[in-house]
């Protein structure tokens, strides 16, 4: 790094004029074009709806520790399990890491002042939060009982709750995703700093850019779903509804040839955070840097051509069935390669065990199960015992959770410093990781267990067999909880109590971290910088000096 | 801090988280175009239910078909057809330094083919679509020949040529826009990008209809069977 | 106004006025072909045609109204990639909504067997 390590003696934030204290008041951050104010804007929103959804996962699993069910009708059960998908997909999950850690980092990782649209990052937001408005309009005015896919025709027809509310809600939200996608793509090939080639960027980009082609590709086509699905509510017309001439298939290839890449959205940029962190912390460069990016594109390619292996049990023709499942091994691969790598990047690397770290280490163990479990689905043969069972729930939990949450809070912690320009307390960091990791896998394995043993999911009620399992996952979800609820706190702290961050407290190489204060300045950098050498460059500290 | 002295003179309109125009220009045109792949993908989703229906319900979907008026969907073709070179006009008269008056007629006349092409639709196909039964969910009469079938190509029909007469309305309001724009004084032959982006947002509404009028006015062919 | 291939003050490409209208007229050409084809009994031949030529029409509007032509081969990848996906949208559908009437003729695992033997036999 020609523009080295600019290391200057940092005074302390409060006196040196960064992005957060530039301009106060509330006008200043609504009406912002600050990139890392938008990045912060959207954090607080998606924290708000990960309460909702968190909540929902909350009474059902409260309702679950009885056979016939402790708390709520089973009317009322089918909302839960409802809201809880499509808040923590739509409104928390896909936007977690692109529209939080991705706005606020992108720019400072590839030496840019700013996103190229940053008044369009700025509409993105307000499209977001309308659509969140929406969402919760239709939560309580009575709820949605379809499940977070909608089949049709029983959501067109025959479910008479607050479908077209939702349906309007994703639909508004999926906009944003798309203007978000469009700003990360136009960044990432036209503002990066001189000397920054595509093989030089940080594995985060790679992954964010994967990730945007997904939103681009992807994104219209639900919302051209739920278009035709509002239509077909409000002026009851057969597009999907068998009974008048629909097919109701053709709604669930519509509904899955994005909501599958949606999950690729969800845990891809996930993949990119635990690429920096393991980088860090192991203070090593990834081992085959090439591979990992180009798994990141193959798993935004292939990801687009599996959808089937939801539709294996609903109806789907055999022969497109076997189609989808050879494809859908094929979407393993990459994803392993990464795992892999990941691993041989640790091996006689120089370890260290800060909360982010703990977070990348309990990723790659959660994810890899969640990933083989997949391959079980992806098996037409075995997908018919274990579709609609808990075993799915389980698999998609190991991934989206295990994974990718876990990934969001190890990227939270690794740039907060960053971001705040304050360190939080790392004995509590380390304890709550803990904690998840422990509430975590009391919760979700054994539901691999009783959905193999046949349990059905989305049933608010089950047969007493299964009810020592269903207590084990409740209690492991209220772990889990706590386990979610003491960042939150310290976080909080931090922020006013947390003594202030140097510039690289984690000495890690990026141009985020070895070119612009933590936190920055309105406009990143102080100096534009110059890149001339490769990512990851950490050098080797057995050996030679160098 | 920008290191090309030659940009240091920033036209009017340059944004300052780039380092020079050229880079500007190059990064909204591609924004327009990445933005235009969403639109290919959301029309697209249209299209592939229209495909498979198309394929179950042959026999239905050429009745449909036969119901619309070719002579309107055709003239409706060479509207936007017109409207696209005049556009491109606009955009070309800018580029080239003319007076801004002259390239605000060009867009007002762009924006006077839109308005006919809606006109046109709603005046003379979707009215007379209403009249005579053909709108499903708010106006269908079931006849011996109204099969549902049938009402599943009314469906596609109004749902795409109504999702592309949105599209023609916002560019509609986007030319205005830009008229505005214009009178101001705000573009010159070295900064116009607004009007070479909207410009591809309103080819890519014409390249729709180019689609659009085969797939709903001809299918089956017109020759008596 | 330039006639040539010139440029404008900011280095974008100007496109000359006879492209221009040439397109217009070949795009007013092709939707009277398409108007008048289909009057004409072509059997199964009428739809394809249609779409060949609102096919051109595209091409034609996207590569000069669109300047494509002059414009880095970015812009051409992205385009390809959109009509590429919405390829494997139809594709990937279809081969579920065409085959669904498809008969299954499943048999059990040891037909291979005389075949398989036939083969060893053959080999060795």
């Amino acid at each position: 790094m020609s523009t080295a390590t600019l290391d200057l003696p940092q005074a302390p934030s409060e006196s040196r004029v960064n992005y957060l204290n530039a301009s106060y008041g509330i006008r200043s951050w609504l009406l912002t074009k600050d990139h890392k104010r938008i990045g912060l804007l959207y954090l607080g929103t998606i924290t708000i709806m990960f309460i909702f959804g968190g909540l929902a996962a909350f009474f059902m699993r409260l309702h679950l520790i009885e056979p016939q069910g402790a708390l709520v009708e089973p009317e009322t059960y089918n909302k839960l399990f409802t809201i809880h998908g499509v808040i923590m997909v739509f409104f928390f999950l896909v936007p977690s890491i692109p529209a939080t850690l991705g706005n606020f980092c992108i720019p400072l990782m590839i030496g840019a002042r700013d996103v190229a649209f940053p008044k369009i990052n700025l509409l993105s937001w307000y499209i977001f939060i309308t659509g969140c408005a929406l969402a919760l309009v239709a939560i309580f005015s009575g709820g949605v009982d379809t499940g977070w896919t909608f089949y049709t025709p029983y959501s067109s027809t025959y479910s008479h709750t607050a479908v077209v509310w939702m349906a309007s809600g994703i639909f508004i939200a999926g906009f944003s995703s798309i203007l978000t996608g469009v700003n990360f793509v136009v960044t990432i090939h036209k503002m990066r700093a001189p000397g920054l080639t595509w093989f030089r960027l940080p594995l985060f980009i790679w992954a964010m850019y994967a990730t945007s082609i997904i939103f681009i590709l992807g994104t219209p086509v639900i919302a051209i779903t739920l278009f035709l699905l509002g239509l077909e509510t409000l002026l009851h017309v057969g597009i999907f509804d068998p009974a008048i001439g629909g097919d109701p298939l053709l709604f669930q290839h519509m509904f899955w040839f994005y909501s599958h890449p949606a999950v690729y959205i969800m845990i891809l940029p996930g993949m990119g955070v635990i690429s920096e962190l393991i980088t860090a912390f192991s203070r090593k460069k990834i081992f085959g840097y090439a591979f990992v990016a180009f798994s990141s594109m193959a798993i935004a390619v292939i990801s687009f051509i599996v959808w089937g292996h939801h539709m294996f049990v609903t109806g789907q023709s055999v022969y497109a069935g076997l189609v989808f499942s050879v494809l859908s091994f094929l979407v393993a691969i990459p994803s392993a390669v990464k795992v892999f790598n990941w691993t041989a990047t640790l091996y006689k690397g120089s370890i260290s065990y800060e909360a982010p770290m703990l977070y990348a280490l309990g990723f790659i163990g959660l994810f890899t199960i969640g990933g083989l479990t997949g391959l079980f689905l992806a098996s037409l043969a075995t997908d018919v015992h274990l579709n609609g069972t808990y075993f799915v729930v389980a698999h998609f939990h190991y991934v989206m959770v295990g994974g990718a949450v876990m990934a969001y809070l190890g990227g939270i912690h690794y740039w907060w410093p960053k971001i705040t320009g304050r360190m939080y307390p790392d004995v509590w960091a380390r304890i709550a990781a803990a904690i998840v990791f422990l509430g975590f896998n009391l919760t979700f394995f054994p539901q691999f267990v009783m959905g193999y043993l046949g349990m059905p999911r989305r049933y608010a009620v089950y047969p007493a067999e299964f009810q020592v399992l269903n207590v084990l996952s409740s209690a492991g979800a209220s772990i889990l909880a706590i386990g979610y609820a003491i960042p939150l706190i310290y976080l909080f702290w931090s922020m006013r109590y947390g003594p202030p961050a140097p510039q690289n407290p984690w000495g890690a190489k990026g141009l985020e971290w070895e070119c612009a204060p933590s936190p920055p300045p309105t406009e990143n950098f102080e100096v534009m910088p110059v890149v001339t050498e490769d990512a990851y460059n950490y050098q080797p500290t057995t050996g030679g000096s160098h | 801090m920008s290191h090309d002295a030659a940009a240091h003179a920033h036209p009017p309109g340059f944004a300052h988280q780039f380092e020079t125009i050229q880079q500007q220009r190059e990064a909204g045109s591609l924004g327009m175009w990445v933005f235009l792949m969403t639109e290919i993908l959301f029309f697209g989703g249209m299209f592939t239910a229209y495909t498979v229906y198309r394929q179950l319900h042959f026999a239905s979907f050429e009745a449909g078909s036969h119901e619309l008026i070719v002579l309107f969907g055709a003239i409706n073709t060479a509207v936007l057809i017109c409207s696209s070179l005049t556009m491109a006009m606009a955009i070309r008269s800018a580029q080239t330094g003319a007076s801004k008056n002259t390239t605000i007629t060009w867009l007002v006349v762009t924006m006077i083919l839109g308005a006919a092409f809606v006109a046109i639709k709603l005046r003379f196909e979707w009215l007379r679509d209403w009249n005579e039964g053909l709108v499903p969910g708010l106006r269908w009469i079931p006849g011996p020949e109204h099969t549902p079938g049938m009402e599943q190509f009314f469906c596609f029909y109004f749902f795409m040529t109504g999702l592309h007469a949105i599209h023609m309305v916002v560019g509609l309001g986007i030319l205005a826009v830009l008229v505005w724009m214009t009178a101001r004084g705000r573009f010159s032959s070295q900064y116009y990008a607004p009007l070479e982006i909207s410009g591809l947002y309103w080819h890519f509404v014409d390249i729709v209809w180019i689609f659009l009028f085969p797939l709903l006015y001809l299918i089956g062919g017109r020759y008596s069977h | 106004m330039s006639d040539n291939h010139g440029h404008d003050q900011g280095g974008a490409h100007v496109v000359p006025l006879q492209v221009y209208f040439g397109v217009f007229i070949a795009l007013l050409v092709g939707t009277g072909l398409t108007t008048w084809v289909a009057y004409i009994d072509l059997g199964p031949f009428n739809t394809p045609i249609a779409l060949v030529i609102a096919f051109i029409k595209m091409t034609l509007v996207i590569l000069f109204f669109m300047h494509v032509k002059y414009q880095p081969g970015l812009t051409r990848i992205a385009i390809i990639c959109a009509f590429f996906w919405l390829g494997i949208m139809m594709t990937l559908t279809l081969s579920d909504e065409l085959t669904r009437g498809w008969e299954m003729n499943p048999q059990p695992w040891n037909v291979l067997v005389p075949h398989v033997t036939h083969l060893a036999r053959f080999l060795f």
